[in-house]
């Protein structure tokens, strides 16, 4: 049994590497990406897990991180959107697509996407929408983000 | 950030799980099970709860238990809404979990967690009182079963430091004709103004309901009413309406009339789209 009390260093597995953090258990898995890792590509947004700008994939499935604690990614798969690199074919379609405006909740839905894309290269429509109900864009780019995951999905098919 | 402090533990056993809950609360740290952690992350957050500790129950092989054994399905507390609906093994829960919060967060939220939170509507509830499905329960005192309709009346009634193994649904059930609908007041990710579940068990139609009062619910009152044939539709929905066991809700979402208006809609086309397998 894993009991965490204190201050405690722990192990995370992101973007393919292992990175030590020390933290508290009740520190949320976004501040300590932000904080500790300066990963700032996760974006603190509501913080209530209404929002999605600080969606990352968490074992192959787009999560909040505000809604999860750090101490419990140890021993799983974390990427960011500094992971993917700049060269995930999701990144290249909403720059074609013109998928942004702010840019603020860009990294959230590019994750969400990325995720979709992976585990479901042929979704249907019904699950485009499903899955990208789960983040907000203020600026209303929701036309051209959708259409930068279906070139995404033609290149797959 | 949440500004207090806790405990983290991971137990891999449900014995080990009761143990350190009793072994905690001895020490007076106020521990809370965890699953996906949406609700206990959130109020923490805000301040409202301070619990001293939190018991994950994800690494627990029983409590991520998926799967059917022919007689019934056995679903783990800790297996999330997305794993649910995405075996389609239960068509019903399946369809209730989908709509509850968003997608991201079905692959964090658990049947446990729902069906335990704080939050009144616990939609997961509504097909495990149709299905009236078996509760697997662990607590210091080792394991116990109970049906669903004798614990869950308006919330899981569990004893102290007990938490939600899993539940087992009947197999007869599972792919019975059904319907669930969510019906909001602006936006398809929002709080409902109305839940209605319905399935059709031996040419008789099962309701239940969440959103419309207090607590979720499922009447027999109601389905006797929903059942009589010598009556017309609209009387029956009617008379299905007048027998609510609490005052329907009047908040932010909706006024209680405006929530009897909407069942009784909802209500009318649930009955006209399952009229085929209504005997």
């Amino acid at each position: 049994m894993i009991l965490n009390e204190g201050r405690v260093i722990v192990e995370l597995m992101v973007n393919h590497e292992s990175r030590t953090v020390t933290v508290r258990p009740s520190d949320v898995l976004l501040d300590v990406l932000r904080g500790q890792l300066g990963l700032t590509g996760a974006k603190p947004g509501c913080k209530n897990g209404d929002c999605g700008v600080c969606t990352v994939i968490f074992d192959g499935w787009p999560v909040k991180s505000c809604l999860v604690l750090a101490v419990e990614a140890v021993g799983h798969q974390i990427l960011t959107v500094e992971g993917l690199g700049g060269v995930a074919p999701v990144q290249k379609a909403f720059v074609d697509s013109g998928a942004f405006q702010c840019g603020y909740c860009t990294s959230g839905f590019l994750m969400v996407c990325h995720a979709l894309s992976l585990n479901k290269p042929r979704a249907e429509e019904y699950e485009i929408e499903e899955w990208l109900q789960s983040n907000l864009c203020r600026c209303t780019s929701y036309k051209e983000i959708r259409e930068a995951l279906k070139t995404v999905f033609q290149s797959l098919s | 950030m949440i500004a207090s402090d806790f405990i983290y533990c991971r137990p891999d056993t449900l014995k080990e799980a009761a143990t350190v809950y009793a072994k905690l609360a001895g020490e007076g740290k106020s521990p809370v099970y965890y699953g996906g952690g949406s609700e206990i992350i959130t109020m923490s957050r805000a301040g409202s709860i301070a619990p001293g500790a939190v018991i994950d129950l994800k690494s627990i092989p029983e409590c991520k238990v998926l799967e059917q054994n022919g007689a019934a399905l056995m679903i783990g507390g800790a297996v999330t809404l997305r794993s649910i609906r995405e075996s389609k093994l239960f068509p019903l829960l399946g369809a209730a979990a989908g709509r509850i919060a968003d997608h991201t967060n079905q692959c964090r939220i658990t049947l446990g967690g729902n069906l335990c939170g704080t939050i009144r509507y616990r939609e997961a509830s509504l097909p495990l009182m149709l299905t009236d499905a078996e509760v697997v329960l662990y607590g210091s005192g080792g394991e116990r079963k109970a049906s669903m309709l004798t614990i869950f009346r308006e919330r899981m009634r569990l004893l102290p430091g007990e938490f939600i193994c899993g539940v087992n649904i009947d197999a007869r059930y599972l792919y019975a004709p059904f319907m669930h609908i969510k019906k909001t007041a602006n936006e398809k990710i929002d709080y409902p103004l109305v839940n209605v579940s319905a399935i059709i068990i031996d040419g008789r139609i099962r309701a239940a309901f969440s959103g419309l009062c207090a607590f979720p619910f499922r009447s027999m009152e109601i389905e006797a009413v929903l059942n009589d044939k010598t009556a017309s539709i609209s009387s029956r929905i009617d008379k299905a309406a007048d027998l609510l066991p609490a005052p329907a809700l009047a908040d932010a979402e909706g006024l209680s009339q405006y929530r009897i208006f909407v069942l009784k809609n909802t209500l009318c086309n649930v009955l006209e789209r399952l009229r085929h397998d209504f005997k």
